[in-house]
């Protein structure tokens, strides 16, 4: 092969895996409902993208996502005719009832949907929810999945092949569910998409602070489920947060990898596109006025990404937020962030008093915010005590360096 | 349609109603669910069982023919009552749960029967 004949080969296989990743969960969703059966659905799509790598050679064509699914009808088809003749006690009834021609221009925004619930639904655990989203909906391959959450590849085949079973045997609806159980089983899907987020943006574990395709992934999901329930406003409002989380990426590290925190951030790094687009989500929230955790956390990054200089925030809307999350949404964790924000309105004294009691001993970021209060109000050997205790408590290499930097100002 | 048990589970430990006027109107609740979910075609089979002291465990998995005095399972939390239902998913079975385990007070298991 000629230099400019393998550079061709390799844009071309760039280009088919363009396509996979934009219309792999698309396709998936819309044969799953055809077959009924979402690892039938997962083969021979599968099978239609190995088949595109040939078929594809010299141009992709222009509705590639129709390709693929006819041809993956077309194999699925072909395989259940050939285990009808294997079963004799099936073949009659396939052959009475062929396999169901899809509508060539289908509901595929409510095959998406439907798809979502079903890898969301409760009665998976939380980590077989998020690996069954990144690998069906989000097209990341399984050893994609095992990278992004630091987890051997078997481990995560078995979640994603176990949970399929599960679908399957135990009776898993593909549908929309009922208006009584949306509220629930829509914050279970938007709390999938969160932890994808957080496992990106702060990883618990590895040598990196960001795992940037994992937060690329939750925005793209929490656009998709925006665009597939418009009027949800907590959908709006986990979007707009990830949203202005996501702006700050670039500032939160220095050139030297060291973690930055937010008061000392160099601002003008910030992301003003995310911002404009998570704002003005935020103003459509608050419009409508339904509020819920997602939207509150959202509108608190809002008023942060508002201030030109850290000194600029304004705490007291921040505080009257975290009150209302707290009423919203009450935990531990919300009380902490409250904390932060208590102590810039009514001081660090008050703030430690109201960190002292919460209920969050083994959590990393109690323990740096405890030390940054006493570091505050003067008690160096608390604070770096403190420090030292949340330097125990997380395993990212990143978070580590920052709190021995800590240790060592106080010294 | 898919067939569905449902098992109340309750640590023997521990008295399964604090008192009788608790069970009294443990015992109406489930009989209410129980129309409800005949009169709505659901129902397949169901009742309470006798207390585990009252199980005889048989193996004759090896042809010995073993009779033991006791449930198989030597742990606090053992089934007490079952159903068995007959609905479109497994959504439509979490959400008779819901009402079982609320109407008996206890927890309850949801497991599908298998497909012939």
């Amino acid at each position: 092969m000629t230099r400019a004949e393998h550079e061709t080969g390799t844009a071309h296989e760039a280009g088919v895996a363009r396509v996979y990743r934009e219309e792999y969960g698309r396709c998936v969703a819309t044969l799953t409902r055809v077959l009924g059966d979402l690892s039938l659905a997962e083969d021979v799509v599968q099978e239609a993208f190995t088949a595109a790598l040939t078929a594809w050679a010299d141009r992709i064509p222009p509705n590639p996502g129709a390709w693929i699914v006819v041809t993956a009808r077309h194999r699925a088809i072909d395989r259940l005719r050939r285990e009808a003749k294997r079963e004799q006690k099936h073949a009659e009834a396939v052959l009475v009832h062929p396999p169901p021609e899809p509508e060539e221009v289908g509901p595929v925004a409510d095959d998406q949907l439907r798809l979502i619930f079903t890898c969301c639904h409760p009665a998976l655990a939380p980590e077989a929810q998020v690996a069954l989203t990144l690998r069906t909906l989000g097209g990341l391959t399984t050893p994609e999945v095992a990278r992004a959450f630091l987890v051997p590849e078997p481990t995560i085949a078995q979640r994603i092949v176990r949970a399929k079973k599960k679908i399957a045997s135990a009776g898993i609806p593909y549908r929309r569910p009922a208006d009584h159980d949306l509220p629930d089983r829509l914050s279970s899907v938007l709390a999938v998409i969160y932890l994808i987020f957080t496992q990106g943006y702060a990883p618990s574990t590895g040598a990196e602070l960001v795992r940037t395709d994992l937060c690329a992934e939750a925005i793209r999901l929490a656009r998709l489920l925006v665009a597939l329930m418009p009027d949800e406003e907590e959908a709006v409002g986990l979007l707009a947060l990830l949203l202005l989380t996501e702006s700050r990426q670039p500032a939160r590290t220095d050139p030297g990898g060291a973690l930055v925190p937010l008061a000392e951030q160099d601002r003008s790094r910030w992301d003003a596109d995310l911002i404009d687009e998570g704002q003005a989500w935020v103003r459509w929230c608050l419009q409508r006025n339904r509020p819920g955790s997602y939207q509150v956390q959202a509108a608190i990054a809002a008023v942060h990404s508002d201030a030109a200089t850290a000194g600029a925030t304004d705490w007291h809307q921040i505080l009257a937020l975290y009150d209302q999350l707290l009423t919203l949404a009450p935990s531990p964790v919300v009380a902490l962030n409250r904390a932060v924000a208590l102590a810039e309105v009514r001081g660090p004294a008050e703030a430690l008093s109201a960190v002292e009691d919460l209920d969050l001993d083994g959590y990393y970021l109690l323990q740096a915010t405890r030390a940054d209060l006493l570091t505050r109000l003067g008690r160096a050997r608390e604070a770096a005590a403190a420090w030292r205790r949340a330097g125990e408590l997380t395993a990212n290499e990143v978070e580590r360096q920052f709190i021995a930097g800590r240790i060592a100002a106080l010294e | 349609m898919t067939q569905y048990l449902l098992s109340v589970w309750h640590d023997y430990d521990q008295p399964t109603y604090p008192d009788d006027a608790t069970m009294q109107q443990a015992f109406a609740q489930v009989d209410a669910f129980n129309t409800r979910i005949t009169e709505a075609g659901q129902w397949v089979f169901g009742g309470g069982l006798e207390a585990p002291s009252s199980a005889t465990t048989v193996d004759n998995s090896k042809g010995k023919g073993l009779v033991t005095d006791a449930p198989l399972a030597e742990t606090r939390e053992q089934i007490g009552g079952f159903w068995v239902v007959e609905v479109e998913d497994l959504d439509a079975a979490l959400a008779l749960a819901q009402d079982a385990s609320a109407a008996c007070m206890g927890p309850v298991e949801v497991r599908p029967f298998q497909s012939e």
